[in-house]
């Protein structure tokens, strides 16, 4: 990226109407600042998530939503949304992804051509000390003030130009969730970029004297802090109240789990009658041929089916929008600390492994009242998850006493944002952020494992016909493994699942919707209904436990390989969690049928 | 007569002035890039159940730290109630 910072000292040339080129700018911000706010209103809908290679933290990408017409912007502008991190020090990997890809060390990423650095107005003396890591890259920024809204109602002042001359870059009191200030956004983006001059740096390893030097900025432009909300406090009081605070706390955690459930099952049977009316109308209209065979029974079989769960998916991170959002989830983190750390952390993570536990417990297990209607045997089902998936990872933590789980080490120090109404164009966001990754997966892997699976299922031949199932590929291949997993009350079809589900753990429900369709058996677009005859409860159960414990990650596989540099650890962690899945599923099989 | 005291013996609503951070460099660096800076002022909030991990206000803004973290925290506690007007 020479080439920008080449254009940055050139005088002014002739404008650049004619010439537009993508400029790539880095989102950098504090948590609970307001970066993802900002993102999604620069961007729109014009945005994916990613993953850097070798690396489990997320970022997001995303083109700018204005257009020349109406802003005068000659260039393309490609945004990145970066981790929120307090400073550049590389202590976490959140940190260390951001300065690398500031420096442009991120291998595969261009180094940015520039940064809005967005800052909490509110509390603006202390949010200013990422400002000095910052302008140090010498990469052209632009400070966002956000939330100016809120000062301005709580009585906080700020002279910005005073505080642009003293940073040496432009600023802008923005409000992120109305789009109020986004004129000079546009501006900056569209503008020769320079790099700052600030005034003067502090010595960035010295945190006392970054906070002198923020404090100097701030008092030198003439910063007055706002009051403080009353409302926070006010609602401390209910929600960390020592006994209402955990009744509160455990009531959120149960009432979440089994709303999915329930709340979702009519749109649930909604989308199963589009798939399987569609399926039958193809079928109708469709000339009979192995195509016809291959897209009724295979796609729709396997990739329908996984949709028919797009509902419980999105209610699912509309309510972890809500909580998050609202400030909730820091408080529950808090409270849950030494009890159930389980149920937050993946929550606050957005880890791979919710909306698949979500998927696996409406696929296979029955929905039954437990305590009335209150409480089901699914929200049951989902709790009992994640406490046995928690211990597993705490005993292997123990067990490999490496530095593989480093962030199990570091101490428990989590900011308590303030409490804020949802909005809900955000949460609306999230929503369709999470739905396009849900589909989009269903569109690709499963759809290509879908189609694999259906011709395995198909061959090999005999004088031109398919074979019966059990002797195909896939049905061998089946067979070869049914005595392994006969003992954890699994059959054959269930084998084939489980070895698709490497490719992803949401396979397995794709996967058996493929064999049932082939196997002619009318799924509806409800597995439920289907696999009822071949898996019994005490095998739902263990099925379930499997997947809590086995490490179908290959992510998390990748990342364990590079924190350790080398494939002996990701194996034995690989074979490990496996056994410890495999005995964990047989004794589940044996309790529950005991118990039945 | 006041004496320093750790931060996780303070009692709920106490204030104190930061001492000396015993931590690790790179822990105690993350903890003052948060607000915990030796001279500051630190107030003790409202906590978990069973007492930690526990909130404290520093700097304008409130972090919760667990007692394990917090007895690394030197403070010289301040009396009454006179700094609250400010």
């Amino acid at each position: 990226m020479k080439l920008s910072s080449a254009e940055c000292h050139t005088p002014a040339g002739p404008p650049r109407a004619f010439s537009p080129r993508t400029r790539l700018v880095a989102i950098v911000g504090p948590p609970n600042a307001g970066k993802s706010t900002l993102f999604n209103r620069l961007t729109g809908l014009h945005q994916k998530v990613a993953n850097y290679p070798g690396v489990t933290v997320e970022h997001r990408m995303g083109r700018l939503k204005a257009r020349y017409i109406d802003t005068g912007i000659v260039h393309h502008v490609e945004l990145v949304d970066l981790p929120g991190i307090y400073s550049l020090n590389a202590r976490s990997e959140d940190e260390r992804v951001t300065r690398d890809v500031l420096a442009g060390l991120m291998p595969g990423v261009p180094r940015p051509d520039a940064v809005l650095l967005i800052l909490d107005s509110t509390n603006l003396g202390r949010q200013l000390m990422l400002a000095a890591p910052v302008l140090a890259t010498e990469l052209p920024t632009m400070v966002l003030l956000n939330m100016s809204d809120d000062l301005a109602r709580r009585g906080g002042v700020l002279n910005v130009p005073e505080l642009s001359k003293k940073l040496g870059a432009p600023v802008a009191l923005v409000t992120a969730s109305t789009g109020k200030g986004f004129d000079e956004i546009y501006d900056f983006l569209n503008a020769q970029l320079a790099p700052p001059r600030p005034i003067q740096l502090p010595i960035l390893q010295d945190v006392p004297k970054t906070r002198k030097w923020a404090a100097q900025m701030s008092l030198a432009s003439g910063y007055v802090a706002p009051a403080p909300t009353k409302w926070t406090r006010r609602l401390d009081k209910i929600f960390l109240h020592p006994v209402a605070g955990p009744v509160i706390f455990l009531t959120v955690v149960l009432a979440l789990f089994q709303s999915i459930f329930t709340l979702a099952k009519p749109l649930m049977d909604g989308i199963a009658a589009l798939v399987s009316g569609s399926g039958d109308l193809l079928k109708a209209v469709l000339p009979e041929s192995v195509f016809r065979d291959l897209l009724v029974e295979g796609v729709w079989g396997g990739v329908g089916t996984v949709i028919t769960f797009l509902p419980q998916i999105l209610l699912l991170f509309l309510f972890i929008g809500f909580l998050e959002d609202s400030g909730y989830l820091a408080r529950a983190a808090l409270i849950a600390d030494r009890m159930a750390t389980i149920l937050i952390a993946p929550l606050m993570t957005c880890s791979a492994r919710l909306p698949i536990y979500v998927l696996i417990i409406a696929a296979f297990i029955p929905d039954k009242h437990v305590i009335g209607p209150l409480l089901g045997m699914r929200a049951i089902a989902m709790l009992s998850l994640y406490i046995l998936g928690f211990l597993a990872a705490v005993a292997t933590a123990r067990l490999l006493k490496s530095s593989i789980l480093r962030s199990e080490r570091t101490p428990f120090v989590l900011e308590m944002p303030p409490y804020r109404w949802p909005k809900p164009s955000q949460l609306a966001m999230r929503l369709i952020d999470r739905g396009k990754v849900f589909l989009h997966r269903a569109g690709t892997l499963i759809l290509t494992v879908a189609v694999v699976l259906w011709i395995l299922l198909h061959v090999p031949t005999h004088n031109g016909k398919a074979p019966e199932i059990e002797h195909s590929i896939a049905g061998q291949v089946g067979h070869f493994i049914e005595p392994a997993i006969k003992p954890i009350g699994l059959d054959w079809k269930f084998g084939i699942g489980l070895i698709s589900s490497l490719a992803a753990r949401e396979t397995i429900v794709g996967t058996l919707g493929t064999i049932y369709g082939t196997e002619g058996k009318e799924t509806n677009g409800k597995l439920q209904e289907a696999v009822r005859k071949d898996l019994s409860p005490a095998g739902a159960a263990a099925l379930l436990i499997f997947f809590a414990f086995a490490l179908q990650c290959m992510s998390t596989i990748a990342v364990v390989r590079r924190e350790t540099g080398g494939w002996k650890w990701p194996a034995i962690q690989f074979s490990y969690m496996l056994v410890l899945a495999y005995v964990g599923a047989f004794a589940a099989y044996h309790v529950v049928t005991w118990l039945s | 007569m006041i004496s320093k005291c750790k931060l996780s013996d303070l009692p709920a609503g106490a204030e104190a002035i930061l001492e000396a951070i015993e931590l690790p460099e790179e822990e105690a660096r993350h903890l003052m890039i948060l607000g915990f800076l030796p001279g500051h002022r630190i107030e003790v909030g409202l906590s978990a159940p069973g007492g930690d991990p526990r909130v404290y206000r520093v700097d304008g803004s409130e972090v919760a730290l667990r007692r394990e973290t917090a007895k690394h925290l030197e403070t010289m506690p301040l009396v009454g109630r006179v700094l609250e007007t400010e």
